[in-house]
């Protein structure tokens, strides 16, 4: 799973403009989508995100799929709307009227939903960790969030691996996972293993960065440079946030 | 639990950015660069530690552990399950972009709720007292959660109100299951490195 997490992808259209007008992109579009509320200008939106996602070459099978995956309570959430929300009758289940409005918001809030979300991957989710992290800190965002977010990364894919080390082990000793106090209580026991071993792992790096000549600082080495393809790409962008915007006030 | 975006009313949206900035800065004033690496693990814990699926009979759900990041960081959960969320958002496509605010607050509000309430009886006494306590908390902490992003739905419009109220009661199984596990979690890591409960903020006694 964390293989996600890291490797910038070969340059792609999207994976060579510069990180930062990347991420400010995904944030103007997410704005420009979120405060529509026409189904034409929300189509055009997630046709957008859908060409992004081209642009980006990600694997579109499953970035879809990434896409539609919502948590179940708000599927949950815009399956009861039409039956919640007042409004003109348009359908029945088992009595219950559905609104052609409650239908219409959920509809809304579903495009909304899967056109940020494709953006994003599109946008962001194209570039290494890493990268995120140094676009962030050129972003202004506080230095010590950067490397801890920089930190949680490089540590998350240590730890799957650590987790599944222990998860064996597990196994190995006939643990089946089941509705029962004792699999709740094996799993308490895992998380709270998982806990103390990190605890014990960051002591270790801590006394090996100190032994590196570790001062309070951390260097950050990615220089980012605004060229003329990247200008173009945020005007490009923010030209496509203008018409979906446009559609909605026509 | 994550909310999409488009789903929530922008002055909902946008308080839970303020206090989403309020709480990270709250929590970052006490990482200073020496505590990243340890936050950063125990983040990254965390992180992991949400994959693990438990069946709850013919289906399973998903750990959310923010009582227990709250007893572990305190105000650290803060920035840490906020960057928990944006991986999540960003590479996987969980939640959305404009509600980060609101997810974190939802999640790292109680877990900051939890520290407060539950950290002394979970540092202190014998470890099965700590255990009671940190079951305590971690079941306190899913119902707030719950009630935090039914409260961001019923703020939104009175048209999400049954849906709400129905997300709060189909969860109180997972409080349950919470509750144990944290209580398990905190029984052991007592008995094995009681130093975990004042890794980051040893100096500070809270009440």
């Amino acid at each position: 799973m964390p293989d996600v997490l890291d490797g910038d992808r070969d340059p792609s259209a999207i994976g060579r403009i510069d990180p930062r007008v990347r991420i400010v992109a995904a944030v103007a579009f997410a704005v420009a989508v979120v405060s529509c509320r026409d189904p034409a200008a929300l189509g055009l939106g997630l046709a957008a995100a859908g060409g992004l996602m081209l642009l980006a070459r990600l694997p579109v099978l499953a970035t879809l799929r990434q896409m539609i995956a919502m948590d179940l309570f708000v599927v949950f959430i815009l399956v009861m709307l039409p039956f919640t929300m007042p409004g003109d009758p348009l359908f029945e289940v088992a009595g219950l009227p559905a609104s052609r409005q409650g239908l219409t918001r959920a509809v809304e809030i579903a495009l909304k939903a899967n056109a940020v979300v494709l953006a994003l991957l599109a946008l962001v989710g194209s570039m290494s960790s890493v990268t995120l992290g140094h676009a962030l800190y050129r972003l202004r965002v506080p230095e010590n969030l950067v490397h801890l977010l920089l930190f949680t990364v490089r540590y998350i894919d240590v730890l799957h691996r650590e987790y599944q080390r222990l998860r064996t082990a597990m196994t190995t000793r006939g643990f089946q996972p089941a509705t029962t106090l004792h699999t709740l209580r094996s799993f308490g026991y895992l998380v709270g293993m998982m806990l103390v071993r990190a605890l014990e792992r960051s002591e270790r790096i801590l006394a090996a960065m100190t032994c590196r000549g570790f001062a309070g600082q951390f260097p950050l080495f990615d220089e980012f440079r605004l060229g003329g393809r990247d200008w173009l790409f945020g005007a490009g962008i923010l030209g496509v946030c203008t018409l979906v915007v446009t559609v909605e006030a026509l | 639990m994550h909310i999409v975006d488009g789903a929530l009313s922008a002055p909902v949206v946008v308080g839970g950015a303020i206090v989403a900035a309020a709480g990270i800065g709250l929590g970052l004033k006490r990482l200073s660069m020496e505590k990243i690496p340890a936050a950063g693990v125990l983040s990254a814990t965390f992180f992991v530690a949400s994959l693990i699926h438990v069946p709850i009979g013919p289906s399973s759900v998903h750990l959310i552990m923010n009582g227990l990041a709250g007893l572990v960081l305190g105000w650290a959960a803060f920035p840490a399950l906020f960057v928990g969320l944006l991986l999540q958002a960003v590479f996987f496509g969980f939640g959305g972009l404009l509600v980060l605010g609101v997810n974190t607050v939802n999640i790292a509000l109680p877990a900051v709720i939890v520290h407060y309430a539950c950290r002394r009886g979970v540092a202190s006494g014998s470890p099965n007292r700590a255990a009671l306590w940190g079951a305590v908390g971690g079941g306190v902490a899913i119902a707030l959660t719950t009630g935090l992003v039914a409260l961001s739905l019923a703020l939104t419009g009175d048209e999400f109100l049954p849906a709400a109220q129905l997300v709060f009661f189909a969860h109180v199984p997972v409080m349950a299951v919470e509750a144990v596990l944290s209580g398990a979690a905190v029984l052991l890591a007592r008995r094995v490195k009681p130093e975990l409960f004042d890794a980051l903020f040893p100096e500070v006694g809270h009440a």
